[in-house]
C-alpha cells in the first residue's frame, strides 16, 4: 500500500520543529509500524537525508521502550504497543500523522524521542520497598490472598512507556502513578511505608511538572496493558489517608 | 520547555521519609479532594434546594410557608434569617475552595503541556466529562443571575414586586425566556454532576474495584438525571400552565 506519512521533525531539544510529509509507496500489512519506519529510514538515509529519530527496544511490547502518537492517538488505531502495531491496521491511500509524546515532563530530545527519565525520579522518590529482603523466601512464607496478588499483578504489568500522559488532556501520570502504588499496596510488603510513599511519588510527580487527573479515563483507554482507572481511585484513597494522617 | 541534564535523575534526593515539602497539602490530588469534598457539599444543598422547590406544586401558601419556615429555621438558637446566613457562608466559602482548585488545576494542566498537538483524539471522554471546566463557568455565571433574579430581586423580569416568593417564581417563568434560560443552565448542572459526581466519588478512592467503578458511573448519571429533572419541573409546569 501507499500511505503518506507526516511526521514531526525537529533536530534537538532547542531547535524549533516541524511537521515534514513523507510519501511512502510499497508499503506491506505484515510490516510492524517500527518496520514501516525503518524502511522509510533506509530511503532517508540513501538520499542523504537525516533519518528520523525514534525509540525502540524490544518489538515484543514488553519494554515500554517505544510510543508514538499516531493520528492523534497514543500507540495508534489498536490497544498495544506501537511495535506491536501492524500496517494492516491502516488502508492504502491514508495519510498517517506521527508526533512524539507531548508533555513538559517529557521534553523532546530529538524528532520522536522523548525523555521519559520523569518516571524514573516518580519511582526513585518512593516506588520500591526499602529493606534489605536478602535471598528469596519461601513462597508460602507471607501468605498474600489470591485477588490482593491478582491486582498487584495486573498493576504490575505496567511498562512505563508513558501513553497515559500522552493521551491526558492534563499532561497527568495519574494512571502510571496509579499502577505503581497499587502495585505495592495490594501487597503485605509494600503496607510499611505506604504513606510516605504515596506522598513522595505524588510530590516528585507534581514537582515533574504533570497535571492532576480529571478521571476522564484517556489514559486507560490507550494503555497497551489495559491498567484499569480503578488505580487511580487507590492511589486517591492513599494520598487521602496519607494526608489525614499528617494532620 | 523544561531542560534538565540526561544524570539529573542520579542526583535526586531521595527520602523514604515524608518530611518538609512533601507534606502534599499543595499536590494535584489535594486540590481534587477540596473539589471533590465541596462538589459533595453543593450535591447536598442542591438536593435541599430542589425539594424546597417542588413546594410549589402545593400552591402559593405552601411555597411562601416553607421560605418563611427556612428562615425561621433553628429560632430562638439563632436570630430569624440566621440558619439561611450559616448556609450562605458555608456555600460561598465551598465555591471558592472549588472554582479555586478549578483555575489552579486548569492552570497547571495547561503547562503540563505546553506544546500541543497537531492532531489529538478523544477516545474515552464524554461530553460532560470534555465540558466540567467551562461548564463550571456556565454554572458560576448562572448562579450570579439566579441570585440577582431570585435573591436579590435586582433583576425582576415580569415587574412582580411584593414580598411573596412564589408569585415571582411562577410571573417570571410565564416568560419563555426566562425558563429557557434555567433549563439551559439545569442541562449544564446535569452535565457537570454526570461526570462529577462520579469523578467525587473516584478522587475520594471510593472507588478502587471494578463493581463500585461501575456503580460509581451509574450514580452520576442517576444523580445528574434526578437533579436536573427535579428542577426543571417547576419552570416547565408554569410555563405549560400546571402551576398557575
Ligand atoms: C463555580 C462554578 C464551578 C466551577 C468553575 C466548577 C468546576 C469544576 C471542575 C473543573 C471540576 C473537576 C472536573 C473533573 O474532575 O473532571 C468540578 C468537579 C465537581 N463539581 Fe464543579 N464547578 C462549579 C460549580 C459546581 C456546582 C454548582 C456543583 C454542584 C451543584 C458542582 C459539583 C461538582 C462535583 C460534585 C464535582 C466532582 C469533584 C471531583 O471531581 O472530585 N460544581 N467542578
Ligand atoms: S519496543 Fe519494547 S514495548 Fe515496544
Amino acid at each position: 500500500m501507499n500511505l503518506t506519512l507526516k511526521i514531526w521533525r525537529q533536530a534537538s531539544g532547542d531547535a524549533q520543529g516541524e511537521m515534514k510529509t513523507y510519501p511512502i509507496e510499497d508499503v506491506s500489512p505484515d510490516m510492524s509500524f517500527l518496520e514501516m519506519l525503518d524502511v522509510l529510514n533506509e530511503r532517508l538515509t540513501a538520499q542523504g537525508e537525516e533519518p528520523v529519530a525514534f525509540d525502540s527496544d524490544c518489538r515484543e511490547g514488553i519494554c515500554g521502550m517505544c510510543g508514538l502518537m499516531i493520528n492523534g492517538v497514543a500507540h495508534g488505531p489498536e490497544v498495544t504497543t506501537t511495535c506491536q502495531l501492524h500496517m494492516r491496521s491502516f488502508s492504502d491511500g491514508d495519510e498517517i500523522t506521527i508526533e512524539p509524546w507531548r508533555a513538559s515532563g517529557f521534553p523532546v530530545l530529538r524528532d520522536l524521542c522523548v525523555d521519559r527519565s520523569a518516571f524514573d525520579r516518580i519511582i526513585a522518590a518512593g516506588g520500591y520497598v526499602s529493606v534489605n529482603t536478602g535471598a528469596a523466601p519461601d513462597a508460602h512464607a507471607t501468605p498474600v490472598p489470591k485477588e490482593n496478588a491478582d491486582r498487584a499483578f495486573d498493576a504490575a504489568t505496567c511498562i512505563s512507556c508513558g501513553a497515559c500522559v500522552a493521551a491526558c488532556p492534563n499532561g497527568s501520570a495519574s494512571l502510571f502513578l496509579g499502577a505503581k502504588i497499587t502495585h505495592l499496596a495490594e501487597l503485605p510488603q509494600g503496607q510499611a511505608e505506604r504513606h510516605s510513599r504515596v506522598l513522595s511519588m505524588v510530590h516528585q510527580h507534581d514537582l515533574e511538572g504533570f497535571g492532576g487527573c480529571t478521571n476522564i479515563g484517556e489514559c486507560t483507554a490507550v494503555c497497551p496493558k489495559e491498567i484499569p482507572q480503578d488505580v487511580i481511585a487507590t492511589l486517591n484513597h492513599d494520598m487521602r489517608h496519607a494526608l489525614w494522617h499528617r494532620v | 520547555m523544561v531542560k534538565r541534564p540526561l544524570g539529573w535523575r542520579y542526583g535526586v534526593q531521595v527520602t523514604t521519609t515524608a518530611s518538609g515539602r512533601r507534606t502534599g497539602r499543595a499536590s494535584t490530588i489535594a486540590l481534587k479532594l477540596l473539589m471533590a469534598v465541596t462538589g459533595v457539599v453543593f450535591v447536598l444543598y442542591v438536593l435541599v434546594h430542589m425539594y424546597g422547590n417542588l413546594m410549589a406544586f402545593g400552591g402559593q401558601e405552601t411555597f411562601d410557608t416553607y421560605a418563611h419556615h427556612l428562615r425561621e429555621l433553628l429560632t430562638p438558637m439563632l436570630p430569624y434569617g440566621g440558619f439561611l446566613w450559616v448556609m450562605r457562608v458555608v456555600l460561598v466559602a465551598s465555591l471558592v475552595g472549588h472554582a479555586g482548585a478549578a483555575f489552579a488545576l486548569w492552570s497547571r494542566a495547561n503547562k503540563a503541556r505546553d506544546q500541543r498537538y497537531v492532531v489529538k483524539k478523544a477516545v474515552r471522554a464524554t461530553l460532560s466529562s470534555r465540558t466540567m471546566r467551562w461548564g463550571g463557568v456556565a454554572l458560576l455565571a448562572f448562579v450570579v443571575f439566579h441570585l440577582l433574579h431570585l435573591t436579590t430581586h435586582t433583576i425582576d423580569p415580569a415587574g412582580t414586586g411584593g414580598d411573596s416568593p412564589y408569585l415571582r417564581l411562577v410571573e417570571g417563568f410565564e416568560l419563555w425566556w426566562v425558563t429557557l434560560i434555567y433549563l439551559v443552565a439545569m442541562v449544564a448542572l446535569g452535565m457537570h454532576l454526570r461526570h462529577g459526581a462520579f469523578s467525587a466519588l473516584q478522587t475520594l478512592g471510593l472507588t478502587s474495584t471494578k463493581k463500585r467503578y461501575r456503580i460509581a458511573q451509574g450514580f452520576g448519571l442517576t444523580l445528574a438525571i434526578v437533579i436536573a429533572g427535579g428542577f426543571s419541573l417547576v419552570p416547565l409546569s408554569v410555563l405549560v400552565g400546571i402551576i398557575q
